[in-house]
């Protein structure tokens, strides 16, 4: 059980909140106070579109605890149409082939059981394929 | 800072030690370096470790191994950096010896990871990566160096069997090694049918965990006259580089800029060139690694690190040696020990003790361990002198 860091990350998690830079409007994502491009301070809240495009891509078949039952499942980093690339399931394949390049949007989704079968079920972004 | 020798080096073999404990691992490495060394006791003891309190509930490292081989009342402190633990250990023994604060040290690279189940292991070895933003997408350990290397193979044009030559060159190397975990050759066709992990990562092209411990007894190359029938081991450079914790945040996933930057460092340092390097110990935790290590580390350009696989340049007999012990994947990777079993194998390439697969007139090895998927990379330059 580890509430409060899921309710800390509930406005990544749910809207795709990071920064934007005030000295070089560099989007960023996930937040962090330095600006990776030109080392300045960003605080600055900027929500995502939520749309990007398939950079790369695995299908796991042998997973972590926690996320044992949902495997095979499909991870890929998704390159943001604001810039940054986000680490984040792909849903809704129904069998059909991924692709490099592939055109994808942000759903919500359930994400795993937090610890026992009484534990909180932890919801976060996923992406689908958008046409 | 004063020049540094490699007095004596020990390991256990890699391998499910399943009735060895954490302690008795580490201590019969650490013993068998001090005998090596002559030497009955150090001013200070440095261990590598990435996973005890994770899998072995056991924290504070340091005095747990001073208090286990009888280096009691010394300082003793254990360093992490995920997989790059054994060569931050090194780094930091060398960096105490070298000052001039101590004159000598026991370095320890030691990890007992088969006391959990493997999905318990997935777990613990994921917590190399950024908890918050990747592992909690349930991307493993592995699927981080998957991504990687679909994207590698989609840019460069690359298939999957192209990597099979790191993999056999490994398993081939090991056969000689006998402190390796694997003793089997491998072929193409085994590679390319071996059980899928993570897309396009099989378990081939991935590297076995085990239990396993390295270690070395490093003191100040002055007060080392040549051993008698073996050369004087010295390390010629040390340096530790970092990129971002996560492999989204990188501008270009697909070049290793840690391992570019402390390679470069080390040349400088060594005052050497990539084709200068006799022998080169790679962190090969997944065939990628080793294809991305070349080309940062200049011994191939860029997306092309695979062609020297296919080339037969990786041998003990070719151009560019690597895993020449069997590497990660084949010795095993026992992760926070691993960049202890590297340094003890170039010391042994350079020493002139490695039978079948000892690189002819080696003189000079470099050791490059990597923390993370990228994330830290420690590289390591050792001569003979
Ligand atoms: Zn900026």
């Amino acid at each position: 059980m580890e509430i409060p860091r899921h309710w800390r990350l509930k406005q990544q998690r749910y809207s795709l909140v990071g920064e934007v830079c005030p000295h070089c409007d560099n989007k960023i994502f996930p937040p962090r106070d330095v600006c990776p491009n030109c080392g300045g301070e960003a605080k600055e809240l900027y929500a995502f579109s939520g749309k990007g495009e398939v950079y790369s891509y695995t299908t796991i078949y042998e997973a972590p605890s926690g996320f044992d039952t949902s495997a095979p499942y499909t991870v890929a980093l998704v390159k943001l149409e604001e810039g940054p690339m986000v680490t984040a399931q792909l849903t809704d394949l129904d069998n059909t082939p991924v692709e490099i390049g592939m055109p994808v949007e942000m759903v919500t989704r359930k994400m795993r059981n937090d610890g026992d079968e009484r534990g909180i079920i932890v919801y976060g972004y996923k992406f689908r394929r958008r046409t | 800072m004063r020049k540094i020798a490699i007095l004596g080096i020990g390991q256990t073999s890699v391998d499910e030690h399943w009735d060895k404990s954490l302690r008795e691992i580490g201590g019969e490495a650490a013993f068998a370096a001090m005998q090596d060394a002559g030497a009955d006791k150090v001013d200070a003891l440095f261990v590598g470790n990435m996973l005890a309190p994770l899998i072995d509930g056991q924290n504070q490292l340091g005095t747990f191994f001073s208090d286990w081989i009888g280096l009691w009342h010394r300082e003793a402190i254990k360093i992490e950096a995920a997989c790059g633990s054994g060569a931050a250990a090194f780094r930091a023994g060398l960096m105490a010896v070298a000052s001039g604060d101590i004159e000598s040290a026991l370095v320890v690279g030691v990890e007992k990871m088969t006391d959990k189940a493997g999905h318990d292991v997935t777990a613990a070895l994921a917590t190399a990566a950024d908890a918050d933003y990747e592992v909690e997408q349930g991307v493993s350990f592995v699927g981080l160096n998957a991504l990687v290397m679909q994207r590698y193979m989609f840019e460069f044009g690359w298939r999957h069997t192209d990597f099979a030559p790191f993999s056999i060159n490994a398993h081939a190397n090991a056969m000689h090694n006998p402190f390796a975990r694997l003793h089997e050759k491998i072929t193409v066709e085994r590679f390319e049918k071996s059980s899928m992990v993570a897309t396009p990562i099989n378990l081939l092209d991935a590297s076995p965990i085990g239990d396993g411990a390295a270690a070395a007894v490093i003191v100040p190359a002055e007060k080392v006259a040549s051993m008698p029938g073996r050369p004087r081991v010295v390390v010629a450079a040390s340096a530790s580089a970092t990129d971002t914790i996560a492999v989204h945040s990188r501008k270009d996933p697909l070049f290793l800029s840690a391992a570019y930057d402390s390679a470069k460092r080390c040349y400088e340092m060594a005052n050497v060139e990539p084709k200068d390097i006799a022998v080169f110990e790679l962190h090969d935790a997944f065939s990628i690694m080793t294809a991305l290590s070349l080309e940062a580390c200049g011994f191939a350009e860029r997306g092309k690190g695979v062609r020297l696989g296919l080339d037969n340049e990786i041998t003990p007999a070719g151009r560019v040696p690597i895993c020449t012990r069997g590497g990660l994947k084949a010795r095993g990777h026992p992760v926070g020990a691993t960049g202890m079993y590297q340094i003890v194998e170039v010391a042994q390439q350079l020493r002139g003790e490695c039978g079948k697969t000892q690189v002819d007139g080696a003189k000079i090895g470099m050791a490059q361990n990597i923390g993370g998927s990228g994330a830290s990379i420690i590289t390591h330059i050792l001569k003979a002198e």
